[in-house]
Formats: structure tokens, sequence, C-alpha cells
């Protein structure tokens, strides 16, 4: 789109002789015949545009330059995350039993007695395993939250369990080998069986609402809904709640994370 | 005699043909993603008047099944979404436009008569101004939408970090059907707004892509300045003319 840059009247200007009406038909034709090339090019430009970013390599189920979007804007929200903002609670009788929405890592059969949380020390790199017991000795947190899907829905449960923060502060697993003070950057949570896992960064795993849960609705976990340890964490959407939790490793790159491999955000931040 | 008046400024026709595909790709990408979990309808107890959305309307517009493609594109574009519209608020404040587009205290009377007349109940010329009452409205409304888009969006795209803001829209289930709410809003001004620019004719468009409207003018009793003569305030008087 063309213009002449329009110049403000000043007051008391005096009005100039109108312009011949060939003249104004004239620059009218030319004006639009311009404007109307360049809104043209424009949404030619803009299409273009459109089909060398839905032609680009896909990255993790999406094209390359919305995947690095997405990204660029879990970095904001990791830069702006603080720890002491927390997902709203609400009052106990609000809370519901949660449709089960997903089997996948849940299919094969579990025994509860054999059943250990392995976690890989990150300065290390050896196994420690834990029972049940174990994380239930650890301070318990309830709280009750809103479970939001990444599909839309959202529904308010009531949690048990223990922090994360607190199994890693009694067990510093996730210490840097030779700085124990700090950490590594991701925690990284499988199924038993490798069919679903999820990516954390830390500051969401140490949130004082990332839970290591094993109580839904003042119940223990059922096996659809995790039995029996899951992970539970406001921050995020539900896809990360993984269930049956199997192994926990450290790492400083992301974490393969199951649903972000199909497309979706690997941050999925709230 | 014939005579050009600069209608629109070229950074305004920028902000609204920007806006238009980016809304309306937005809108799509919302789609996608409300297809999800599309639980709203008109209706009552067991009655739907209408669901949102029928599944023929899904099919013809391939909706199904592209959630992870909705978000990728509804992430990335709410940021040219959102800086398009900080710039053309911006712009208006900076170059006076505000005083066009914001209603005044005879914006709501005029908006009535203008509707009547458009709907031919009422005979009689429109005010003739760059906008009158009832575009003065729609248009200021619809700048409140995006300011509303974009604050629902905060709330249920970030629900804890921005936990204040989803409480102050009543919660992130309640957030979300307003963000659906003014999505519909957008359409239903899209409809009304096409229909006007139809009836209002070549002239009228044209001045969105070009800048200029070509007038009328009595050589004899109204000599123009060469310059853009500037247009009546947004409260001058109605009978003006």
């Amino acid at each position: 789109m063309s213009d002449e840059s329009s110049t403000p009247n000043p007051v008391g200007h005096q009005p100039a002789p109108l312009q011949p009406e060939a003249a104004v038909l004239a620059e009218a034709r030319q004006r639009s015949r311009r404007a109307f090339i360049g809104l043209g090019l424009a949404g030619l430009a803009g299409l273009g545009g459109w089909s060398w970013l839905i032609s680009q390599p896909k990255e993790s189920g999406v094209a390359g330059p919305l995947r690095r979007v997405l990204d660029a804007n879990g970095r904001l929200s990791g830069a702006y995350f603080k720890e002491t903002r927390l997902a709203p609670e609400f009052a106990r009788s609000r809370a519901r039993a949660p449709r089960i929405n997903g089997k996948v890592g849940l299919k094969s059969e579990l025994n509860p007695v054999t059943w250990r949380l392995r976690v890989q020390d990150f300065a290390t790199g050896n196994t420690q395993e834990f029972t049940l017991d174990d994380i239930k000795a650890l301070p318990k947190t309830s709280m009750t939250t809103e479970l939001k899907c990444i599909e839309g829905w959202s529904i308010v449960v009531h949690w048990g369990g223990a922090r994360l923060s607190d199994f890693l502060a009694r067990y510093p697993l996730a210490a840097r080998a030779g700085a124990a003070e700090t950490l590594a950057s991701y925690v990284g949570l499988r199924t038993p069986d490798d069919a679903y896992y999820v990516g954390l960064d830390m500051p969401s795993a140490l949130h004082p609402q990332t839970l290591l849960c094993y109580e839904m609705n003042d119940q223990p976990l059922t096996a659809g809904h995790g039995a029996p340890l899951r992970l539970v964490t406001p921050l995020k959407y539900g896809t990360k709640h993984l269930k049956r939790i199997g192994t926990i490793a450290f790492s400083d790159t992301r974490p393969d994370d199951y649903w972000a491999e199909k497309g979706y955000d690997w941050d999925s931040g709230h | 005699m014939k005579q050009l008046i600069e209608k629109h400024s070229l950074a305004i026709r920028w902000f609204h043909w920007v806006n238009f595909p980016v809304l309306s790709l937005m809108i799509w990408s919302g789609l996608w993603i409300y297809w999800a979990n599309d639980v709203y309808r008109l209706g009552w107890g067991d009655t739907t008047l209408f669901k949102f959305f029928p599944q023929s309307f899904y099919e013809a517009f391939n909706v199904p099944f592209q959630l992870a493609k909705g978000m990728a594109w509804h992430f990335v574009l709410m940021w040219v979404f959102f800086l398009n519209g900080v710039l053309y608020v911006g712009y208006t404040i900076f170059s006076g436009e505000w005083r066009y587009l914001l209603p005044n205290r005879h914006s709501f009377k005029e908006a009535i008569q203008v509707t009547l007349h458009d709907l031919g109940l009422r005979k009689g010329p429109l005010p003739v101004r760059k906008f009158n009452g009832a575009q003065q409205i729609a248009y200021t409304s619809v700048v409140l939408m995006g300011v509303g888009s974009v604050l629902t969006g905060l709330a249920i795209y970030k629900p804890t970090q921005f936990a204040w803001l989803t409480g102050l829209l009543g919660g992130y289930e309640f957030a979300r059907i307003l963000h659906f709410a003014l999505t519909i809003g957008y359409v239903l001004f899209f409809i009304v707004h096409i229909a006007q620019v139809v009836r209002a004719g070549w002239n009228n468009f044209r001045a969105m892509v070009a800048g200029f409207e070509i007038v009328e003018v009595n050589p004899a009793s109204q000599p123009l300045p060469a310059g853009p003569p500037p247009l009546p305030a947004a409260d001058a008087p109605l009978s003006s003319n």
C-alpha cells in the first residue's frame, strides 16, 4: 500500500484552489492501482510465508519454526516462573473423581509387593530403589487442586503424597557431582514398561505442589489412576501427571516426553 | 466536482489488513483446540438449541484431531495478534485518531438512529462524519474484545502463574467460556462488518486499501484546502450538516 503522507492542516490555513477533476481522478486511479497491487503482493507474501512454514521439516510432530516458538514460550514462562506462585486450592468438598483418560504405560500387570521406585543418582549414575513405605515415611502433603487436561476440561481433585522436593531433600540424588548444592536441570520420569515418559524442568519439580502422589480423594490410588505412585503437579497439564512411576532420572538436557513427541508443547506449563 | 479526501492513514490500513488473516487463523486454530473438549451449547436443561459445533461443521472445516497443531499455531500467532493490537491502540492514542473512534455521549442515541436507518425503518440522511455513533461503538467494542481475548487467553494459558487473573475472570472454566464467547463475538462482528462494507460501497472499501475517498464538492460554496481537510471531531453536534 502506498501513501502520500498526510500533513496536518494548520489552523488558519488559507483554502487552496480545488484540484481539476481530471487530475483528481488520475491521482485516484494511480493511488488505487498502487495500493491494490501492494495489498495483493502483501497477501501473496503472506501466503508464501505460510507455505514455507508448513513445508519446514517437522520437529517432534510440529513444523520446525512453530516448535522453536513453543520452546521460546517455554523459556519465557520459565524466566517468569516463581515457586511462590501456587495453583489455587479448593474446598475438599469440591473434589471429584477424574475420568481415566489414558492407559499408556499401564497395560502390563503390576505386582504392588515387588514394585520399587528406581531413582538414578545424577552424580554417580547408580540406581537406588525405594518402596512405597519409604515414600510414605516422608511428610505427607494434601491439597485440593484443579487437574487440567490439555484437551480443555478440568476437575477438582484431592491429592495426598510426598513433595518431590521433600524426597530430593531427604535423598539428594539430583545433586551434581562435586557440587552438591547445584541440581540437575531436568527430571525425567518413566513408567516401569517405558511406554510413557515425561520430563519436568527442575523448578517445577521442586515446586511445593509437585507431589509423588499415592492417594486420590483420600483413597489409595487405583490401578487406572496410577497405583502405587504417580506424579501430580498442578503446574502442568494432565499429560505430565505420569501414572505408575517406575524410574526417575536427572539430566541437563530435556528428557523425552511422550506427548511432546506427538506435537505438543514440551513445557506444557501453567 | 470530485475531490480526494484522506480517510485512513497507512498505519491504520496495515493494522487492519494484518489483523484480518491473523485473527482468522487464531479462530481456526482455536477451533482445533476447542474441538478436543467441545462442551458448549445454547439451551437449558436437556434442551439444546444449538451445539457448538455440529459434526457437519467440523468436517467442513477440517477440525477434528488437530489439538496439538492448533495449540502450536495458537501460541505462535498470539504474539502477532497481541503486538499488532498494541501497536494499533498505541497509534490511535499518539496520532489522536482515538477521537474519531471513541464513543461519546451522543454515540448511543446516534447508533440507534443508524441502526433504524440501516434496517430501512428511518428515513433521512446519516451524520456525515468519519465514523458514526454505531461505528464508534462497534470499533471500540471490538478493540475491547481483543483486550478481553488476550486477558482470558492468558488466564487459561498460565492459570497458576497468573492465578490472580484467572480468579478475577471467574476461574479457569469460566475464563475458557469467556474466551470462547469473545470468539463468537468476532464472528458476529465480521458478518455485520462485511454486510455494512458491501452496502457502503466501493468508495468506502477502497479507503481501507488506498487511504482516500472521492467526494463531491460544490466549488462555489465549499472551497477545500489542498491538504486533507480536518474531519469533524467525534463529539461534533449531529446536526452540523
